[in-house]
């Protein structure tokens, strides 16, 4: 397969329209794009497939499936919150079987590649999926929900318990397929997310989605009793994002090269661009698809834009940018800066390296025309400020580490 | 196969309680059959109001100046609603539609009666029309809390051929809830079909007294949806299945009209202990 370029300008746009490897890899997982849907909030891409075309997403990750056929939470299931919406669904779906007959089987025929989310309510019931799964053909990789805070007994969520976490991560590995990419899904509901993060690696999971909902709740005044029938419920959207993005930071930093999706909030290519730069090597747009079903695509379509704007040329040069060491004096007048970055050529050529090039945007047509121009200005600014020396060094040291790196993960 | 737009607020008018908007759904109208309906995001794009509001579509044009236009009545009940009424001429929405599962239309000449509770209304004046169109003697019952709730009233006397109104303080027409005359009109009209739209109580009630009158019922329900294209399984009740299996469906994709007979009104916000999937009750 080739690398996906991505940013196709809008209809009736002319100029030149940005060209962006938007390639990335979850481990030994390829993505052409990195812009993948969230468990639970895409079902398994069919819907969503209506309005625009799911194998242009990284991935379909589908929602988390049990054993059996399960009816889930009653209602009310949701309730809207500042920026966000709690809710308590219960995990229903069709059981495992017949997920496999219909969902998988029409994921598979339209050629999408796929995450499988699992979830259990004990151990057994996870190894039970993985044994069935393992001789299942057109999955890509499994994220084991270990965190959804919506199942019967609350303090059984797996993700706010090292031990309980690795014990599912750990039997889940050992049915599965060795080669078969193992995501774990955190929870940010606990003290130090670093610590479930190590601990579910040093199970066996390959890489690690960050993060799931967090747990809410919110009363009804007029009834003044819980809002949702399930009393409390898990809250997502824009509303969590900083939290999300802090715990792909605090998970980076502590372990360099474990693969990670992240997600939590996403809503436009500039929040997507948040994670990538806090060190998601791919991300997933959740509850945003709520409120636009072609989210998932307008993301990757943005993030392209945005990366391009500030001088990638790929997505993975972006991965932990914002991880640099950067004690550089931000020039004095963005302005003057911007204006010589843009005639500069592509070549230093004190150096003769090539350093990502400015495209003069003036051409806003190559935007999003949602846009309004004044925005388009201060964009430019804030990308003639970076630094690009410190982008260089970064760039070199990472390329070394990747020359010497094995890629297995190792937690420190 | 729903779309997702972009569309042109063209006109919004005061109607009683409600507000009435029409946009240019080019592509959109075309589609559109009675009891569809459209979902509108909120307070733009950096709203903190993250959910799609959900509206049943009141009227179409398929041609005209514009290629196509609909309209929505929006009763203002929160803040989404509120900030919604309070769009102009040349404001722009994204909205997308038709959604759901629409009325099912006898294919006979069949006398038929339609319910509506409130702003319930909304839907059902496409419908009246289209059954008028294929002969359908069509008698509409209306109601409210008091006058200023009802949508429509003259509209539809034009649309029916007959009305009647219930409100339950008598500010106009019978003092009374819609189900208090609804079954004397079924009998007198011989009704094959009954459309109902309302609050989950109201459309319950008709369902039973369509029932013990010999008449289909096509419920369409209010429930509470995230999403409106079937992803997020926030909007589910209790519906019995053709293979007699109660199932929690989505009202947004295999609704939001029911065969009245086939929901189990009185378990709506719960799970029935038989329903597929339903939690198993460990014996102790």
């Amino acid at each position: 397969m080739s690398p996906a370029v991505i940013g196709r300008g809008p209809v009736g746009s002319t100029s030149e329209t940005p060209r962006m490897d938007m390639s990335t890899s979850l481990g030994a997982m390829h993505l052409d794009a990195p812009v993948l849907t969230a468990s639970g909030c895409a079902a398994s891409g069919r819907e969503l497939d209506e309005y625009f075309d799911i194998t242009h997403l990284g991935a379909i990750v589908t929602k988390s499936i049990m054993l059996q056929p399960r009816a889930g939470r009653p209602t009310p299931r949701m309730a809207e919150t500042p920026s966000g919406m709690l809710n308590s669904i219960g995990l229903q779906g069709p059981g495992l079987e017949a997920f496999i007959e219909t969902d998988l089987a029409w994921l598979e025929q339209r050629g999408a590649r796929v995450i499988v989310s699992i979830a259990g309510g004990s151990v057994e019931e996870y190894v039970k999926i993985a044994q069935k799964l393992r001789y299942v053909s057109g999955i890509d990789a499994i994220e084991v929900n270990i965190s959804c805070p919506n199942v019967e007994d609350r303090g059984q969520v797996f993700a706010c318990n090292s031990e309980a976490a690795s014990q599912v991560i750990q039997a889940v590995r050992r049915h599965l397929d060795p080669h078969t990419p193992l995501f774990a899904k955190l929870s940010p509901d606990v003290t130090d997310i670093t610590d479930i993060a190590h601990a579910v690696v040093r199970a066996g999971a390959s890489g690690l989605s960050v993060i799931n909902t967090a747990l809410g709740m919110v009363i009804d005044v007029d009834r003044m009793r819980p809002a949702l029938a399930g009393v409390t419920g898990g809250l997502s959207g824009p509303a969590i994002r900083p939290i999300a993005v802090r715990c792909v930071w605090q998970i980076r930093q502590a372990m360099p090269k474990i693969p990670i999706l992240g997600m939590g909030g996403i809503r436009t290519g500039l929040d997507a661009l948040q994670f990538i730069l806090a060190g998601a090597n791919a991300v997933s747009v959740g509850t945003a698809t709520f409120n636009d079903p072609s989210a998932p695509i307008r993301v990757q379509r943005e993030l392209a834009q945005a990366l391009h704007e500030r001088g990638f040329t790929s997505l993975r040069e972006a991965i932990s940018f914002a991880h640099r060491e950067y004690d550089a004096p931000e020039p004095l007048f963005a302005e003057t800066a911007a204006a010589e970055s843009a005639v500069n050529p592509e070549v230093d050529e004190e150096q003769g390296l090539e350093v990502p090039r400015i495209i003069q945007v003036s051409e806003v047509d190559v935007l999003d025309d949602r846009r309004p121009v004044a925005e388009v200005v201060q964009i430019r600014r804030d990308t003639a400020s970076q630094p690009f020396d410190q982008y260089k060094e970064f760039a070199e040291a990472k390329a070394a580490d990747e020359r010497r790196a094995d890629v297995s993960p190792e937690p420190q | 196969m729903p779309i997702q737009l972009r569309a042109e607020v063209l006109d919004v008018r005061k109607s009683g309680a409600y507000s009435v908007l029409s946009l240019t759904a080019a592509g959109m109208t075309e589609l559109a059959r009675p009891g569809h309906f459209v979902t509108v995001s909120m307070g733009g794009e950096e709203s903190s109001m993250l959910l799609r509001r959900a509206f049943a579509i009141y009227q179409v044009k398929s041609r005209g100046v514009y290629g196509g236009t609909l309209e929505i009545v929006v009763g203002v009940e929160g803040k989404g609603s509120k900030w919604l009424s309070e769009r102009r001429r040349h404001d722009h929405l994204d909205i997308v539609g038709p959604l759901g599962r629409p009325f099912i239309l006898p294919k006979e000449r069949v006398p038929c009666v339609l319910v509506a509770g409130g702003y319930g209304a909304a839907g059902m004046f496409m419908l009246a029309e289209q059954l008028r169109d294929r002969g359908c003697r069509v008698d509409v019952v209306m109601g409210a809390s008091c006058e200023s709730k009802l949508f429509g009233v003259l509209e539809m006397k034009r649309a029916s051929s007959k009305l009647i109104i219930t409100t339950e303080d008598g500010s106009t027409g019978e003092r009374g809830r819609v189900t208090d005359v609804l079954g004397s009109v079924i009998d007198k009209s011989e009704a094959a079909v009954v459309y109902a739209c309302g609050p989950m109580g109201m459309l319950s009630a008709v369902a039973a007294i369509a029932g013990e009158h010999r008449a289909y019922s096509q419920c369409s329900v209010e429930e509470a949806m995230a999403c409106g294209i079937g992803v997020c399984m926030t909007c589910v009740l209790p519906v019995i299945g053709p293979d007699g299996v109660t199932r929690m469906v989505r009202s947004c994709v295999e609704g939001p009209v029911f065969r009245g007979d086939r929901v189990r009104w009185s378990d709506v916000g719960t799970i029935p202990a038989d329903a597929f999937g339903a939690p198993v009750v460990e014996e102790s």
